[in-house]
């Protein structure tokens, strides 16, 4: 029997019952496609937190004071927070400014910033526990922080200590609902400050939103709230992305001889924390690859059922078309033509649901699913594919094999 | 109903002389089953069968007629024994080479028709020379000569539950001889019809053998029997009797 007969019998197998072929294609698109379509899923959600992530900037390092673990974008923590015993030096403006003229290498600049939470108004209208920053004018070129409208205060503002504020966007928003802030003067805890700028919205990636912040000069903030004493953190920029596992050593090294700290030593606790945006990028994109994991268990589960129901489908077909193959012996059909006419309708059948599956995936892929937009992996197309058609062929083909194997009086008795 | 006797010629015989064995069984045994519970089917039949003889195998049911008819259209395999068929002993040949023999020189003909559902009369009876690998316009040609033959030629776009039972047997028939088979063979082929779709089918049977074909019937209907030239009587596995009703049918050579 050649190639094109039985693909003209496999076709009228197809055709011939047509309800049964349809339910055996919604099987394999439903599996393959929920395959493909879960993946990109996953997948278009670490994209996303990665690219969260770079926004953040992924060139500079940040050192906080005290010996804390955990890292999260905006940090609430009030005043100068310290673990430190009082006696060993501790993380200052100071040593702040000592490290910046260390003339390290790798180093472009050094942001020392207090945190504190105070009660900002503007007349009547106010709002509490907002992260007041106090920082030096490269704030806004190092950081994610940038100023959208007016300006920055000045390295003047710094020195003179003025009583100037760039605010974050939801204080704009909520202090000021109409009208541009900028000129006008708001009260941050009982101390009236002008504001002259107001920062451009950020994303949010954790608890916190990073635009309900006020940033004034670093000195004004340690006189009126904080004290000169510790300093929450600095944020250390390094030359270039590359370098800021070199700039992370290079701080280290100067910030243990500033403090004279010991990290060999077993008593000693440490004075700071170092973390960078690449510890951060490497810790999400882990925790995004398990969420892709999961999502791949629960849809290689749906592939599994959809290839239950195919192998019920097939298994159902060759038993009761058992009878057609004893026929089709007895009218002198070999082995090999009844088994090329059952591979080629199962594979066929199978075939085309895996390619609607794909297709249907593909066009689903194109739409975002609670707000994330799925990335297609490229190799859970073949996957999917592949294990359905597998499923399909093996269970049309394996029983269909018993059967052609029969002699045609034990097929044609069998009903 | 008498068959387009016009394209008979179409199907006739490839010569045989009339006195060479087309079908001869040397001892032939079938069990089935081991030990206590064997059941001895064909206890030792021996049988010739000349080529454009018309014969009819009787016996009532258990009596190892079926089991027989299995065996010479080798759908099934003897336990022991003999069996050559056109000078070749089947008993020995390989599953594909059966398949070939069954394509090229059996049509079989079933009680229950065994058409194959949800596929055009047309393309049931081009099923067999599908498998022996004839080009599709000559099969088309051939299936549609076989089924005039039968007289169905206006119904060969119909599937088979469209057609009586008689319609559906002479579809059968036409696809047993679209191979133009060196034996036809009949298994209670009129089992299953009213007494006119019989007359229909033992005509068209008759018409064969005046054509030359070679033609073996089993059956347990006396009138049946009577349409055969020879009559082999079976019982319990063993031939009882072998009776000629008439002489070995002589072609008829259409005018």
């Amino acid at each position: 029997m050649s190639v094109f007969e039985t693909l003209r019998s496999a076709f009228r197998g197809i055709t011939a019952n047509k309800l049964r072929s349809a339910l055996t294609l919604l099987g394999v698109m439903i599996g393959v496609g929920a395959v493909i379509l879960l993946l990109a899923v996953g997948n278009g959600s670490s994209q996303r937190i990665s690219g969260l992530i770079t926004e953040l900037g992924t060139n500079t390092i940040t050192v906080r004071a005290g010996s804390g673990f955990g890292f999260g974008g905006g940090g609430g923590g009030g005043g100068a927070a310290t673990t430190a015993s009082s006696s060993s030096p501790k993380l200052t403006l100071d040593v702040a400014n000592e490290v910046a003229k260390a003339g390290l290498g790798h180093i472009d600049a050094v942001v020392p910033e207090v945190q504190t939470s105070l009660t900002v108004a503007n007349g009547a209208t106010s709002q509490t526990s907002v992260s007041v920053i106090g920082t030096t004018p490269n704030y806004f070129t190092v950081t994610t922080a940038k100023v959208g409208a007016g300006s920055g205060f000045t390295a003047a503002d710094v020195t003179s200590a003025a009583k100037v504020a760039v605010i974050g966007s939801t204080i704009a928003n909520t202090l000021f609902p109409t009208g541009t802030p900028v000129g006008q003067t708001i009260d941050v805890g009982g101390n009236t400050f002008t504001i002259v700028g107001v920062l451009a919205t950020q994303a949010s990636v954790g608890v916190n939103d990073p635009n309900a912040v006020v940033v004034a000069p670093i000195s004004r903030v340690q006189r009126s709230f904080t004290g000169f004493g510790a300093i929450s953190s600095m944020v250390v920029e390094a030359i270039d992305s590359n370098s800021v596992t070199a700039a992370q050593g290079e701080v280290s090294v100067e910030l243990n001889q500033l403090l004279k700290y010991n990290p060999a030593s077993l008593t000693a606790t440490a004075p700071y924390t170092v973390t960078n945006q690449a510890t951060l990028l490497q810790t999400a994109a882990q925790s995004a690859q398990s969420f892709t994991v999961l999502l791949g268990a629960v849809a290689a589960i749906s592939l599994l059922v959809g290839g239950i129901g195919v192998t019920n489908v097939m298994l159902v077909t060759v038993t009761e078309r058992t009878r057609e193959i004893g026929i089709r012996k007895a009218l002198g059909a070999t082995r090999s033509a009844i088994l090329g006419q059952f591979l080629v309708e199962a594979a066929s059948l199978t075939l085309l649901g895996g390619v609607l599956g794909v297709v249907a995936a593909l066009f689903g892929a194109q739409f975002p699913i609670n707000g994330t937009q799925p990335v297609v992996l490229g190799y859970s197309v073949p996957l999917a594919l592949g294990v359905s058609v597998a499923i399909g062929v093996f269970f049309g083909v394996y029983p269909a094999a018993r059967a052609a194997a029969m002699r045609p009086i034990q097929a044609l008795r069998s009903i | 109903m008498t068959p387009a006797a016009a394209s008979i010629d179409d199907f006739a015989a490839a010569p045989t002389t009339s006195s060479t064995p087309v079908l001869e069984l040397r001892d032939i045994r079938q069990v089935y089953g081991e030990g206590e519970a064997a059941v001895h089917a064909i206890r030792g039949i021996d049988l010739e069968v000349t080529g454009g003889d018309y014969v009819a195998i009787m016996g009532p049911s258990g009596s190892g007629k079926s089991t027989l008819m299995n065996l010479l259209g080798c759908l099934d395999i003897a336990s022991s024994g003999q069996y050559l068929l056109g000078g070749v002993d089947v008993s020995s040949l390989d599953d594909r080479a059966l398949a070939k023999v069954r394509n090229e020189q059996i049509g079989f003909v079933f009680q229950s028709f065994n058409l194959i559902p949800r596929m055009t009369a047309l393309s049931n009876v081009e099923l067999p020379l599908i498998y022996g690998g004839v080009k599709r316009a000559e099969r088309r040609q051939l299936a549609r000569e076989a089924l005039e033959l039968v007289g169905l030629a206006d119904r060969v776009n119909h599937l088979p539950q469209a057609l009586s039972g008689g319609q559906q047997q002479r579809v059968a028939i036409a696809r047993a001889l679209v191979t133009s088979p060196t034996i036809v063979l009949a298994d209670e082929p009129t089992g299953n019809l009213d007494s006119e779709s019989t007359d229909d089918v033992l005509g068209i049977l008759d018409s064969l053998s005046r054509a030359g074909r070679t033609i073996v019937v089993i059956t347990h209907e006396n009138n049946v029997g009577d349409h055969a030239a020879r009559v082999l009587s079976i019982r319990d596995g063993l031939l009882v009797a072998d009776r000629r009703n008439r002489p070995l049918p002589t072609v008829e050579v259409a005018a």
